[in-house]
């Protein structure tokens, strides 16, 4: 039983008089309950957008988008504005990337979290109150109880997105949507709440959709990839598959410009070339071709379409894919570190 | 907290003083003084004479100064040269209508203003924003003395449904135990004297409230379509809260900190004396007070009306910036 299926999605942002922006391009994947799944890709890629369509938080005005999006079998974009927002909150939640300005300056925690309780179970009053402590204490904020009066700006960035965390499984969701929830955190910080996230939906049950562009993210939480570029996805592929027999060359660019301590000194970083900018638009080949150092002839005339590749079993868009095991890195290295 | 009240409070000193001197000057520099206006046009240089000594006009002005400033100090600002009432006798009559009839056009400007502002913002760049930008643009620069006559030819000549001059009506007679005619009739139960005192108050709140009514509704519009925007609005969607809560809770209460401000220097602009608008609804508060004082040369008047209104001024001001911490809790902890 599949718990989100993404089918087809497109999201086009038009506004008076300028050019319309295809932001998401035919997207289409699925989450089973209890899954990890990672969305990987550069600024730009399509991947907030994404999940911002997934929830129904995109502006009414000015994004169009098409498609389907399955929640337990109901299309979420078909479904009355009243309902989705009941549904919002108890059965899908989401945390944001910027725990700075996704919390209520004025108001104050304990408010922020007993909002959703009153909301989607009917708690009220003290009831309500205990029951955020509880959670903020579930989430690692120590002195709960206190904090509950505390206000956004009395706590670190750490502890703000231990707070969104905690609203976001207030009512124990079946789908987390985490758009690059450790963005915006220190380093040391990013790894708790990685941990804390990878816990709670273990405990919860929750299925987890990982935004990220953190490679170090995928390999550490998610069962299942897609890697996206420019509004499409270019390649899907489990954990091993993706890490162990990458085969589009975007992935491998990315694989390749992650900054490692153990590559010898004096080995330069392999940026992939040019900017998400420098795109193809779909129709007129493939979107990476003006940045990829395998192009054919065939990439820049029509895009390729999504096939489950041959050797590796796993979906990649690409005309001259790497072969498996063929690509720059030194692919043995990277298995024994990540498996 | 007390200690930003306290030297707030203590700022007013230097800025009476200065003000003092200002307004000590200015009027009289003045053409023409008290003698003109109370003698008339035929009076003989030895009665003038007589009395511009009797007022201590005659005296240097900086002696005139220093015991003027020596009495204020005690208390004592005096009695007006024209009527001969104490000037503070004055304030407490004047001052009352004053600031019910600032009140009533505060109402309207707020009550209004912000749920159009809101509505003009949720249907951005529709036909009801649009007008209501149109709207605000005629609010602004209609000038107030024609909005005030306009009304009163319509609704007051014309149409009769308003009275046009006045607190109240002539014929009753009610008890004014705190001057607020409103509150006094609601002190002592007189309902009719109630409603009465209510429609006095319509057309000069409105004519006085119209300009407060566009800032406000265009600073609300402003800050409401910015707050939208803000990541924590987005969150509380996320949460599927119900549109009235993510409205009301989130998107207002943040809007409101930059309305709270233009409130509160509006607030300060209307209890220093609508002039135009006392004067053509005849309403008898400071504004026309002090008008009539000028033409009259009643310095005493002039000079205790003027710093009475500047220390309410600076008052006001000094609530609306503790009102901030209030609505934003940011500020409030600062302030500690």
């Amino acid at each position: 039983m599949v718990l989100l299926s993404v089918e087809d999605l497109h999201v086009t942002f038009s506004h008076r008089g300028r050019r319309e922006l295809r932001a998401v391009d035919g997207v289409s994947f699925q989450v089973e309950p209890g899954a990890t799944v990672g969305l990987v890709g550069e600024s730009g890629c399509g991947k907030s957008v994404t999940s911002l369509a997934i929830m129904g938080l995109l502006p009414p005005r000015g994004a169009h988008v098409k498609g389907a999006v399955r929640f337990d079998g109901e299309d979420l974009l078909q479904l009355p504005p009243a309902q989705l927002r009941a549904l919002r909150g108890r059965e899908l939640a989401m945390v944001f990337q910027d725990p700075q300005t996704s919390l209520n300056p004025v108001l104050t925690i304990g408010r922020q979290v007993t909002e959703v309780l009153e909301r989607h179970r009917g708690l009220r009053g003290d009831e309500a109150k205990r029951e955020a402590a509880a959670l903020l204490d579930r989430v690692g904020i120590p002195d709960a109880g206190r904090r509950l009066k505390d206000y956004p700006h009395q706590l670190s960035g750490g502890m703000r997105q231990r707070v969104m965390i905690a609203i976001a499984l207030a009512c124990k969701p079946r789908l987390l949507i985490a758009d690059e929830p450790t963005t915006a955190l220190d380093v040391t910080i990013q790894a708790q709440i990685l941990e804390l996230l990878k816990e709670l939906v273990a405990d919860t049950g929750t299925a987890l959709v990982m935004i990220t562009h953190d490679l170090g993210v995928v390999a550490g939480l998610c069962d299942e990839v897609h890697v996206m570029y420019s509004g499409r996805i270019v390649e899907s592929a489990d954990r091993r598959g993706l890490f162990g027999a990458p085969r589009h060359p975007y992935t491998t660019g990315l694989l390749a410009s992650v900054p490692r301590l153990d590559s010898p000194r004096g080995v330069p970083l392999r940026p992939i070339p040019g900017s998400p900018r420098d795109t193809l638009a779909w129709a007129e080949g493939c979107a990476f071709a003006p940045r990829c150092t395998r192009r054919v002839e065939a990439c820049t005339t029509t895009a390729p379409d999504l096939v489950v590749d041959a050797v590796t079993r796993h979906p990649v868009r690409c005309y001259n894919p790497w072969p498996p095991g063929g690509e720059p890195v030194a692919t043995s290295e990277r298995k024994k570190r990540l498996t | 907290m007390l200690k930003f009240v306290v030297r707030r409070l203590l700022l007013l000193v230097p800025i009476l003083v200065g003000l003092s001197i200002l307004v000590f000057a200015w009027v009289r520099a003045l053409p023409g003084g008290p003698e003109a206006a109370l003698l008339g046009e035929r009076a003989t240089p030895e009665r003038v004479a007589q009395v511009r000594h009797e007022f201590g006009l005659d005296r240097p002005l900086y002696e005139q100064y220093a015991s003027y400033i020596g009495k204020v100090v005690q208390g004592d600002f005096g009695q007006s040269i024209k009527t001969t009432r104490p000037v503070l006798d004055d304030i407490q009559t004047k001052f009352p209508a004053t600031i019910e009839l600032a009140l009533a056009a505060l109402l309207f400007a707020v009550l209004l203003g912000i749920p159009l502002g809101f509505l003009a913002a949720r249907r951005y760049q529709t036909w009801v924003d649009n007008s209501s930008l149109v709207g605000s643009l005629l609010g602004i620069s209609v000038p107030v003395f024609f909005l005030a006559y306009l009304l009163k030819y319509v609704f007051a000549v014309k149409l009769n449904w308003l009275p046009s001059t006045g607190r109240l009506d002539a014929i009753r007679d009610v008890a004014h135990p705190t001057g607020f005619y409103t509150l006094d009739a609601v002190l002592t139960r007189d309902w009719g004297a109630f409603t009465d005192a209510v429609r006095h108050l319509v057309l000069p709140g409105i004519a006085l409230g119209t300009i407060p009514l566009a800032i406000v509704t265009r600073i609300t519009r402003a800050a409401v379509l910015e707050v939208t925007n803000e990541d924590y609005v987005r969150t509380a969607e996320a949460k599927g809260l119900t549109r009235r809560v993510v409205n009301g809770r989130h998107v207002l209460r943040n809007a409101m900190l930059p309305v709270a401000t233009v409130v509160g220097l509006q607030t300060g602009l209307l209890l220093s004396g609508a002039v135009l608008t006392e004067i053509v609804f005849a309403w008898p508060g400071m504004g026309s007070w002090l008008y009539e004082a000028t033409f009259n040369r009643d310095f005493p008047v002039l000079e205790g009306g003027i710093l009475f209104l500047a220390v309410v001024f600076v008052l006001v001001n000094l609530l609306v910036d503790i009102s901030y911490g209030v609505l934003d809790p940011r500020i409030r902890l600062q302030g500690r």
